[in-house]
């Protein structure tokens, strides 16, 4: 299945051609939107831009001229400080000019559309929109309705996708293991609501990952996730065995409301990593989060701290990634 | 006026007539099928060969937006939209602002249908009170003011029990409560069919479940209480199959389903497409397949539009931000013959479904050629091919699907008790 609007159609009752809003006619990347409908020549494109902008942190002038004169906006409908930090520090680093907007504080508070404040920043002569919002969909209805020179990146939309979030995963998997073929993934925790859960099936798939393993009780896991590709576990000792890399989902405290969850302190005790738990796994597991954690809730202070994570190295890698992904879209045509 | 219809091939369900014959009208009523009455000297002839004529359509639910809405349309363009489409009767759901649940409403509504000329207006009353689901509403003025039926649409009902007293006192009246079968608990906050398209795009699940344990709970108070009563808008194969069940067991129940569900599903939803955002949800392929063999079997005896115009801006948004529903009434025609062409149904059961069948559920004289009864007739071409939304595109929303798409079947004329309310050749 294809990513894009159903846009074509023949004869009444008929079903159109899915348009892939992510690639442009030469098959380059013009929006990043999703992880799902890429191909493996792309992410791993991706992956290697990332691997040569890593050096510019460690120069003494942090810089490299590519996005030199462009216009990036930070489109932020929902709060977020890494990622937000983030972004904004890869679009300096590429020397391109940004500008924060936090939506939650701004004009749709006063009642202007979503659409009128895409048409206001396009009206600005702005390149790139970098994309957070609470609602699914939110970047591709951006990217669908945005001038045609302007790209779009979702920075993470609802339950959707988190496509940046994802690469700097696999990213950081490539640096710690060579191949991923022979690697067994367990994604554990809240899923349900996991935007970043979504977005790494599709990338860990498309690598082609040996196995990707969902571990949660029935109420985190959405119906049929089965088809995207995974198999899921419920026992959390079951769920690590032979495992090579653990990545932990963050889980809201919002859950127990929800009638999702008794407590945090049920929570952990089946579903918590903890040293011991981490034993079922392989013995050079390693153990990821894409943050913010909860020490106690879905992970032990121990582990998060521990010589297995690889947590810190993921935030790091995290400019590099969007470093390599504000520059492919944006040069495009231009190489 | 006089008027005669020669040379079609007519089709009325109701009385197994489908025969190439002239249809004579006088005095608003039908006149007489086959032989030219003696001394009959027409004002009008209308030449309809290679057309169908056939009784006007009716619909069991359409949103007229007025009162209240009419940024999104109005009684006007609605009732032009329906007339140009072969549509002489149109249910309006009680979700005007204010609601029906007055008898002033609903004489509102009609009145301003009656001065629009185009086709007849069967006000829905509210269930409850401001469809709010607490109280019950003024039923028996409701009746008096026009209204075959009551309804509670989407909206939540409080309780079992204020159900179950609406489904009595409807009862009492003889009325008919239409049911659009959604437990309220289970599809809080879900916008497309809980199931592998939901868990792909992230967008929270309305699952089949919150279609199937309204249908249980509604008819087990329908077998308690015998009301007569009928399931608008079904969207799944099990609830379709648990209404043919209590149907077999003689349980007085009806139900349609919405053109739009008999062709799209979930899978139409990829990419946001807004304009595939309904209520309730598209689901899945075998939803789809298994709600057609309940349209081809009979158990749901008719089709609707569930026409919901909108106003372009309700669909430019993110995807849960827009407003669900299909402005349908004009598609509803060519997606019925599609199902023909496709051998789901004969063409003379797919035009049961669109006049006999709502007509004998709701209970009213239409739907049908029998001498002496109003004539509505709908003429239409069933090769005619055309774009949708198009120059001819009536409804003040342009919020379909199917726009774009190239259509076969389109009405010439609509009669509406002998009158002529639609032409597409003047």
């Amino acid at each position: 299945m294809n990513i894009g609007a159903v846009r074509t159609f023949p004869e009444i009752g008929g079903h159109g051609t899915p348009v892939d809003l992510q690639l442009d006619a030469e098959g380059k990347l013009k929006h990043f939107l999703s992880i799902e409908g890429l191909s493996r020549s792309i992410l791993t494109e991706i992956m290697d831009r990332a691997e040569s902008f890593s050096s510019v942190a460690e120069q003494q002038v942090k810089k490299v001229p590519l996005l030199r004169g462009k216009t990036i906006v930070n489109l932020f409908f929902e709060n977020s400080t890494r990622t937000r930090t983030t972004f904004e520090l890869a679009a300096k680093r590429l020397s391109a000019d940004v500008l924060n907007i936090n939506i939650a504080t701004s004009a749709t508070s006063k009642g202007e559309s979503l659409l009128d404040t895409v048409r206001n920043l396009e009206a600005m002569n702005v390149d790139m929109f970098v994309v957070r919002h609470a609602m699914s969909g939110a970047a591709h209805f951006i990217a669908e309705q945005a001038a045609p020179h302007i790209s779009v990146v979702n920075a993470g939309d609802g339950r959707h996708s988190h496509p940046t979030q994802a690469m700097l995963d696999m990213f950081t998997i490539r640096q710690m293991k060579s191949d991923f073929s022979q690697l067994k993934v367990a994604i554990v925790g809240d899923v349900r609501y996991s935007r970043v859960a979504r977005a790494q099936v599709h990338a860990l798939n498309i690598l082609g990952a040996e196995e990707v393993r969902l571990v949660a009780p029935i109420t985190l896991l959405p119906d049929e996730i089965e088809s995207l590709g995974v198999t899921v576990c419920h026992d959390m000792d079951e769920g690590l065995a032979d495992i090579d890399v653990v990545i932990m989902l963050r889980l809201q405290r919002e859950r127990m409301k929800g009638a999702l969850l008794p407590s945090e302190h049920e929570y952990f005790n089946f579903y918590g990593l903890t040293e011991k738990r981490l034993s079922q796994a392989k013995s050079d597991v390693i153990v990821m989060h894409p943050g913010p954690i909860n020490r106690g809730v879905e992970i032990d202070s121990a582990v998060a701290d521990g010589d297995r994570s690889v947590i810190l190295q993921q935030v790091t890698n995290g400019i590099a990634i969007r470093m390599a992904v504000m520059s492919m879209a944006m040069q495009r045509g231009e190489g | 006026m006089r008027i005669a219809i020669e040379n079609g091939r007519v089709i009325d369900p109701a009385n197994q007539v489908d025969l190439q014959a002239s249809l004579y009208i006088a005095g608003g009523r039908v006149l007489a099928l086959g032989a030219k009455p003696e001394g009959f000297e027409a004002d009008r002839v209308i030449d309809a060969s290679g057309q169908i004529v056939c009784p006007g359509f009716v619909d069991m639910s359409t949103h007229l937006r007025e009162p209240g809405q009419e940024h999104k349309a109005t009684i006007v363009s609605e009732t032009k939209a329906a007339v140009s489409a072969g549509f002489t009767t149109l249910c309006c759901t009680p979700s005007t602002a204010p609601v029906i649940d007055t008898p002033a409403v609903a004489n509102l509504i009609q009145e301003r249908a009656q001065l629009a000329g185009n086709c007849t207006v069967l006000p829905i009353g509210s269930l409850t009170k401001g469809l709010a689901g607490e109280s019950l509403s003024e039923m028996g003025a409701l009746q008096e003011a026009g209204c075959l039926a009551v309804s509670n649409v989407d909206r939540a009902i409080k309780s079992t029990l204020v159900l179950r007293r609406a489904m009595e006192y409807a009862a009492t009246y003889d009325l008919l409560v239409i049911i659009r079968p959604e437990d309220q608990g289970l599809s809080e906050g879900g916008f497309v069919h809980e199931g592998a398209v939901s868990a792909r795009l992230g967008l929270p699940g309305i699952p089949d479940i919150a279609e199937t344990t309204a249908v249980a709970q509604a008819l087990e108070l329908i077998r308690h209480t015998g009301v007569r009563a009928h399931f608008g808008q079904l969207s799944s194969l099990k609830a379709a199959r648990m209404v043919a069940r209590a149907q077999h067991e003689g349980v007085p129940v009806s139900a349609d389903v919405s053109a739009h569900q008999l062709f799209l599903s979930e899978l139409d939803i990829s990419g946001y497409n807004a304009q595939c955002n309904v209520r309730p949800p598209l689901r899945t392929e075998s939803d789809r397949e298994g709600l057609r063999a309940a349209v081809a079997e009979g158990v749901i005896g008719a089709i609707c539009s569930d026409h919901q115009p909108h106003e372009v801006d309700a669909k430019l948004d993110v995807f849960q931000s827009t407003e669900p529903g299909i402005a349908g009434l004009e598609t509803v025609l060519p997606l019925l013959l599609k199902l023909v062409d496709e051998g789901i149904l004969s063409l003379n059961e797919a035009l049961a479904r669109m006049t006999a069948g709502p007509a004998s559920i709701l209970g009213f004289e239409c739907g049908q050629l029998n001498r002496g009864s109003p004539a509505d007739v709908t003429i239409f071409d069933p090769k005619k091919q055309w774009q949708v939304g198009d120059a001819s595109w009536l409804s003040a929303g342009r919020n379909n699907p199917f726009i774009g798409q190239t259509a076969t079947g389109q009405v010439t004329l609509t009669l509406r008790s002998g009158q002529i309310v639609f032409d597409r050749n003047s």
